[in-house]
């Protein structure tokens, strides 16, 4: 995916996420969960489970790693997919921190899905 | 830095079993080379049995593919046979010439069938079983020859035999004892088993000796001729009278052997870089036959190879499963008997049942089961558990099936069940799916199968199904852990108990603090181990602890219950369930004010609220003015009550002002899992308090408490504790039983399976027998809920606390 495609909104300070912990982010485009792990990285996933459709922001994060809160899957962050030998995705978006602030870049065209 | 060497001699289940265990925890720090001595990569040879009676293929049976090597860049040597080992200039040398250099060496050679010392041995026609070269043999004789003798009337010779049935032999079982499987059974279950074998058309010969095998025109075996002076024909025999431990190579290179190689606890030959594992080892004195301390043996050696040096092998309890279609045989431990042991037993022949349990000192040694395996696992766990039985001695043989009351159209037996047969009820998984993918995948642990089918996943009620499904896939492969050394998670290999202990004894008052104390393997732990460790923090450390929100299930943290779509619900606290007329109005006001869809009556006796918004709480909480009801803690739940004395022409106490004391004593109490009371005026019990964690009974002259009782998943009637006189008594004993179901109970245990663990004599000893202990236990709850404040109230009025419950925005 190339960055000209993406416009970067911004979505709120690094202080304004738990650690390790995730929140909800209303865009145009949907709903998206913004997580922060332990070690301060940033990531977005589309807040879709894609095992029951669960709000994925409202997990348990550690690690890499999110526990879907209604029924357990456990996705990577990064990535978005599913842990083996679970399966599933969700769609990913790209994150970027400068200054304390978390931006989001968000796909003028369909979003991408680590595993389409 | 150049990476260690480390090469296996030996491509069978240990050996792989211990390359993954260590690849799982220490991926980079060997390069890796393997030899095997047959053509094949790492099979799963239990499944030999089924292959030969035709119901699976040699592919199906396949745990490591060669891919699955190349993946992990392990160097892989197949059909080259290690012949020497130069442990001067450490290095193998196979018997074409390939030569590997090793800084650590791991023996997993196995063992060789045993073969009979009698003339004719080696004729063609006459073979052991081991491997699938001798599968195939045996599937190739059956097609062309008529008359096969097995000898051996052990586990595998059954098998055998049972597999040459199928493909159309007469098969004759050879066998030297009295009766059959003389080491896994006793003489009732051995008749049982063998007049069902005798039903399928198999011969026995018991009490025979084998003096010759003789030789036919073909040059091939042509009969089997006895001590006694019989023969019978046999153009196959099959030799399973026994294995022996591979020990030749490692005893060409001085290695100290006796049954097999001799190891350490930590797998070590007499040559600490040369490690030992499976059938070709001998630890403590035993060499073993079966995969399941092979696997314990292996994680052990991984664990030592990737230099952790904390696990220790201390040996295996066994239990064995014939893997014959539509026999149900199971037994484990010592079954013999003797002066200091007792036994309990079930013996219907004609029904096809028969249960033997030996007891020794009220602890379980061993079992025998046939026709009714069903409590196998149960059995097992309590005898790894040397859990005290004498509470349960006499309903002991009638079995606990870890089964749930529901979901599962009242099935016990998991043998008797079609493949389209639902199992789980709560993911819809059926027989079908599970035994697919135990052989599909290889599974061997409840784990595994609740991770790759979900099945016992959800509510876990179907687990004794599961596990029996489990047994009979892969026989005594499957064995259940001991509870008390199971680890919490795969971030560490400690027990609840263990963590607790530490918790405890170094007062340690933060999750990092923590996992760093215990050496955690993962940075910051994962969804199953960091809200066990939050718990035992709080509950250990009251006032000095401090709660981590982020290591809480949404619920716990919203403190609200999500629902299937992400909307909340709300359930406000109705002290013993009472409410009042502004209370209601409140209620009414606040679902119109904000839209709320569902407005329900509960079962624990109060108003429950659902489809409210996140972002909605606070301002609901708000607007209620009621505090929380703690619908969705790990916590106390509610206090259910009759109308009692107050007013119910037949109470006898006063059953809603001692609810309502009860739950205000008990208001914000964190607990391994949720906690339910009821309290009821008189043994009408309308107030069923005998299925709640504690039952309060007004009577006459007093109260009558009852404990663990559950109504959920399985029924549990609770159990009489005491009888006390009045008021005051009933909170302090509900409140002392309560802390010590807090202080000893693991997370998640609710109070009837704690109890099952520790006993009602432990229970009644600390909190009925022992007057200073009780005060104590209560003194230490009531020091630990001092100050607790309404959670709702708290996130009405604190900014930072609101937080989590506003979505973040961006501009359109």
């Amino acid at each position: 995916m190339s960055t000209t495609e993406l416009n970067w909104i911004e979505a709120g300070g690094l202080d304004d996420l738990p650690k390790p912990g995730g929140r909800k982010l209303r865009t145009p485009q949907g709903d998206i969960a913004l997580f922060r792990t332990s070690a301060d990285e940033v990531y977005a996933l589309a807040d879709k489970c894609p095992h029951r459709g669960g709000p994925l922001s409202q997990g348990m994060v550690y690690g890499q790693r999110v526990q879907c809160c209604m029924h357990g899957l456990n996705l990577d962050l990064a990535s978005g997919k599913a842990v083996a030998p679970d399966q599933g995705c969700a769609t990913s978006y790209p994150v970027k921190v400068e200054g304390g602030r978390v931006w989001i870049g968000l796909s003028l065209a369909a979003a991408g899905c680590a595993c389409a | 830095m150049s990476r260690m060497k480390l090469v296996m001699v030996g491509n069978g289940m240990a050996g792989c079993r211990t390359l993954e265990e260590l690849l799982k925890i220490a991926p980079d720090l060997y390069d890796i080379t393997v030899f095997g001595a047959e053509p094949h990569p790492n099979y799963n040879r239990i499944l030999l049995s089924p292959v030969l009676a035709g119901e699976m293929t040699v592919n199906e049976i396949i745990l490591n593919s060669e891919q699955w090597y190349a993946e992990h860049g392990i160097r892989l040597h197949l059909g080259r046979q290690v012949t020497q080992i130069d442990r001067r200039a450490r290095k193998v040398v196979a018997a074409d010439g390939t030569e590997a250099p090793y800084d650590r060496l791991l023996l997993a050679t196995g063992s060789t069938p045993f073969m009979l010392p009698v003339p004719g041995s080696d004729l063609p026609g006459v073979i052991g079983y081991r491997d699938i070269a001798d599968t195939e043999a045996m599937i190739d004789a059956a097609q062309r020859h008529r008359h096969a003798v097995v000898i051996g009337g052990g586990l595998l010779g059954l098998e055998a035999a049972n597999g040459l049935k199928l493909r159309g032999m007469d098969v004759t079982v050879v066998h030297v004892m009295p009766w059959l499987m003389e080491r896994q059974l006793d003489r009732a279950a051995a008749g049982l088993l063998q007049q069902s074998l005798e039903s399928r058309g198999l011969r026995f010969l018991l009490e025979k000796n084998t003096a010759e095998l003789v030789r036919g025109e073909s040059g091939r075996v042509c009969a089997v001729k006895f001590k006694d002076g019989e023969s019978i024909p046999a153009d196959l025999v099959v030799m399973a009278v026994g294995i022996r431990p591979n020990t030749a190579l490692a005893q060409s290179t001085g290695l100290h052997c006796e049954r097999g190689i001799v190891v350490s606890d930590t797998l070590q030959t007499f040559d600490p870089r040369i490690y030992a594992v499976g059938e070709c080892a001998a630890h403590r004195g035993t060499a073993y036959g079966l995969v399941a301390p092979l696997f314990e043996q292996a994680k052990v050696a991984a664990n030592h190879l990737a230099m952790y040096g904390i696990g220790r092998y201390t040996g295996s309890v066994t239990s064995t499963k014939l893997k014959v279609t539509g026999i149900d045989l199971f037994s484990a431990g010592d079954f013999t008997g003797g002066d200091d042991t007792e036994e309990i037993t079930l013996n219907d022949p004609c029904g096809g049942v028969y249960k033997k349990v030996v007891l020794k000192d009220n602890r379980v040694v061993g079992a025998v089961l046939y026709g009714d395996t069903a409590d196998g696992a149960w059995y097992v766990q309590l005898l790894k558990d040397r859990q005290d039985v004498h509470e349960l001695r006499d309903h002991l043989l009638f079995g606990r099936t870890h089964l749930g009351d529901a979901g599962h159209k009242g099935a016990s037996h998991a043998a008797s069940l079609p493949d389209e047969a639902e199992i789980c009820g709560c993911n819809g998984v059926c027989k079908g799916d599970i035994v697919k993918s135990i052989k599909t995948h290889g599974l061997f642990t409840l784990e595994d199968v609740r991770k790759h089918t979900k099945a016992s996943s959800s509510c876990g009620s179907c687990t004794g199904l599961v596990e029996q499904i489990l047994a009979s896939c892969v026989g005594g492969a499957y064995q259940p852990a001991d509870s008390a050394t199971k680890p919490v998670c795969a971030c560490t290999e400690r027990s609840h108990e263990e963590v607790r202990k530490a918790i405890r004894d170094h007062k340690l008052l933060s999750i990092p603090q923590a996992m760093h104390f215990m050496e955690w393997k993962t940075p910051n732990g994962c969804a199953t181990c960091r809200p066990a460790l939050n718990y035992y923090l709080i509950s250990t450390w009251p006032h000095e602890a401090k709660d981590d929100p982020q290591s809480r299930f949404i619920n716990e943290r919203a403190h609200a219950n999500i629902q299937k779509d992400g909307t909340y619900s709300v359930v406000p606290r109705m002290w013993g369930g009472l409410t009042t007329p502004a209370e209601l109005r409140r209620i009414a006001d606040v679902a119109e004010k904000y839209a709320i869809p569902t407005v329900k009556c509960t079962g624990g006796a109060r108003i429950d609220l659902l489809g409210i918004k996140k972002e909605d709480l606070p301002g609901v909480w708000k607007d209620l003015g009621m505090p929380s009801g703690h619908a969705y803690g790990k916590s106390i739940r509610t206090v259910k009550t009759c109308v009692g004395a107050e007013h119910c022409r037949f109470g006898t106490q006063l059953s809603m002002s001692m609810g309502v004391k009860l739950e205000k004593m008990l208001f914000g109490m964190w607990a391994p899992h949720k906690v339910k009371l009821a309290v009821s005026g008189c043994p009408r019990n309308c107030a069923e308090a005998g299925i709640k964690d504690v039952g309060v009974i007004g009577v006459d002259s007093g109260y009558e408490i009852y404990v663990a009782g559950n109504g959920g998943i399985k029924t549990e009637v609770a159990q009489f504790l005491c009888k006390v006189g009045n008021d005051e008594e009933v909170m302090e004993t509900t409140g002392a039983f309560l802390q010590l179901y807090r202080e000893e109970g693991w997370y998640l245990e609710r109070t009837v399976h704690w109890m099952n663990r520790v006993g009602l004599d432990h229970v009644k000893k600390r909190v009925v027998e022992d007057a200073a202990s009780r005060r104590a236990l209560y003194e230490r709850l009531l020091f630990a809920l001092q100050g607790y404040a309404d959670p709702w109230l708290e996130r009405t009025r604190e900014a930072a606390l609101k937080r989590e419950f506003e979505p973040i925005t961006v501009p359109d």
